[in-house]
């Protein structure tokens, strides 16, 4: 199914997604943690398809990025992805999505290569927005981005906090989607392991993909930064 | 399903397979759980005689019953784990962007699942039986209504995984919700089950009943498991 290159709409491939959130309003155990949040991501430059989301604890950085992953219950407001003349909106924008979050989805039991091999054979191409983005890799290739090619037989209950973040990075790289949506991608990486992800994310950007990426540590990245403020409409400042 | 238009089966069919192997291997793997319905089933027939007493004829003629009993708690043993294991390491956020339907994922991680703990069970059976003195006839009917039979319990409680998903320890609340739910599939495995022992007792009744009440969880759990999965989301 990935490797397809050559049947890349020509129709559809100059235009990039764009994702467009207006007046999103969640609530969660009672208390409103978004009250009218809209940003727009996606643009003609590579930094425009890169949205920092960032502001103090608990203010809902991760409650927005679950919320375009389709994770969570809108109160009202609209999150619509829109790429190549085709839209889709709520629950099929996360089928465009790849969603990287605290919990790096891996079984400990299988080995990392299995690990990755599930989740390419699993998850479905993007509704919308083929050929946007980071391209698929082949199963060693992405291993070799993240630089665990060496560790492929070895069961992902042996990795350590940052090599498993480095093998939850690699699910993105083997099947294209045009929305990363990255919480705190950096945490646990060393510099290098760090460096290397900074490289895939502007890759991604560069071939038309969008990012969402919310972090207290700065990334070295051009981009637009959303900063979301406690129980106020969240503002869009531009850095 | 065989004249379903190829092109829309082949996506759908291969990622599900993909998800079926990996349940299988967690299954068998350490730490996996997949044998530990087939040790608690053994324990559970080997306690019973204990209790009873060394009474032949007791024994075999309840028989079917104890070895219903003993698979209906070995195969509520390892639900719990169904869906939590997938919570609790953020798979099930991706598993529900994934782009496959919930419900068919459910279906395939149940068939997975009877296929570690439920089918091992059905085989199980044969040598079970022998500590419980049973004659061969009622041995192969027990054989029979427990392969029929134990899908619809692992159907059944799919649907209290689901629904206890988001809670921590929720293996005994799970229990509680499934096991009425699951009596009428024990009353009609065990009375066809123990018919060929019994002259007049039909064993087609119950076991028609048995199958169709496998065939209706089968259809309905995934639909009410898929729900409580997207309710437990946050």
């Amino acid at each position: 199914m990935s490797d397809i290159p050559t049947s890349a709409d020509p129709s559809t491939a100059p235009i990039t997604p764009r994702l467009l959130a207006t007046e999103l309003v969640c609530d969660r155990g009672g208390r409103r943690v978004l009250d009218g949040a809209s940003f727009a991501v996606g643009g003609d430059t590579a930094a425009d398809n890169v949205l920092f989301v960032t502001g103090p604890n608990g203010v809902g950085k991760s409650t927005l990025l679950r919320l375009v992953a389709g994770l969570g219950t809108l109160e009202s407001g609209e999150i619509r992805l829109t790429a190549g003349g085709g839209a889709v909106t709520g629950a099929e924008v996360a089928e465009a999505c790849h969603y990287l979050g605290h919990r790096d989805a891996l079984k400990t039991a299988l080995t990392v290569s299995e690990n990755l091999a599930f989740w390419r054979d699993f998850l479905a191409p993007p509704p919308v927005g083929a050929g946007a983005g980071h391209p698929a890799l082949e199963l060693d290739e992405a291993l070799a981005a993240v630089d665990l090619d060496a560790l492929a037989d070895l069961p992902a209950g042996l990795l350590s906090a940052g090599q498993r973040r480095r093998l939850a990075v690699a699910r993105l790289l083997v099947v294209q989607r045009p929305l990363w949506l990255l919480d705190e991608p950096t945490s646990a990486l060393d510099a290098a392991s760090e460096a290397r992800l900074v490289a895939l994310m502007a890759a991604h950007a560069a071939a038309g993909g969008l990012i969402m990426a919310a972090t207290h540590l700065p990334i070295n990245l051009p981009g637009r930064s959303l900063v979301l403020r406690p129980a106020a409409v969240a503002r869009e400042a531009f850095a | 399903m065989s004249d379903a238009p190829t092109e829309r089966a082949a996506p759908l069919l291969a990622p599900l397979a993909a998800l079926y192997r990996r349940e299988l291997r967690l299954a068998v793997r350490i730490g996996g759980g997949g044998f530990m319905g087939v040790l608690f089933f053994l324990i559970v027939v080997t306690v019973f005689p204990f209790a009873v007493g060394p009474d032949m004829n007791l024994l075999a003629r309840l028989g079917p019953a104890v070895l219903w009993i003993a698979a209906l708690l070995a195969t509520l043993l390892g639900l719990d784990r169904l869906f939590e294991a997938d919570r609790d390491d953020g798979a099930l956020d991706i598993i529900v962007g994934s782009g496959q339907p919930l419900e068919l994922v459910v279906l395939v991680k149940c068939l997975a699942h009877w296929t570690a703990t439920g089918l091992p069970l059905v085989l199980a059976t044969p040598f079970f039986a022998l500590f419980l003195a049973m004659e061969p006839l009622v041995i192969g009917a027990t054989m029979l209504t427990l392969a029929v039979g134990t899908p619809a319990l692992t159907f059944i409680g799919a649907i209290g995984a689901g629904l206890t998903v988001s809670l921590r320890r929720g293996g005994l609340l799970l229990a509680v919700l499934v096991l009425p739910f699951a009596v009428p599939v024990l009353i009609f495995g065990v009375s066809a089950a123990g018919a060929p022992a019994l002259d007049p007792a039909p064993f087609a009744t119950p076991f028609l009943l048995l199958c169709a009440l496998t065939l209706a969880t089968l259809v309905l759990a995934p639909i009410a498991a898929a729900a409580a999965l997207r309710s437990g989301l946050d």
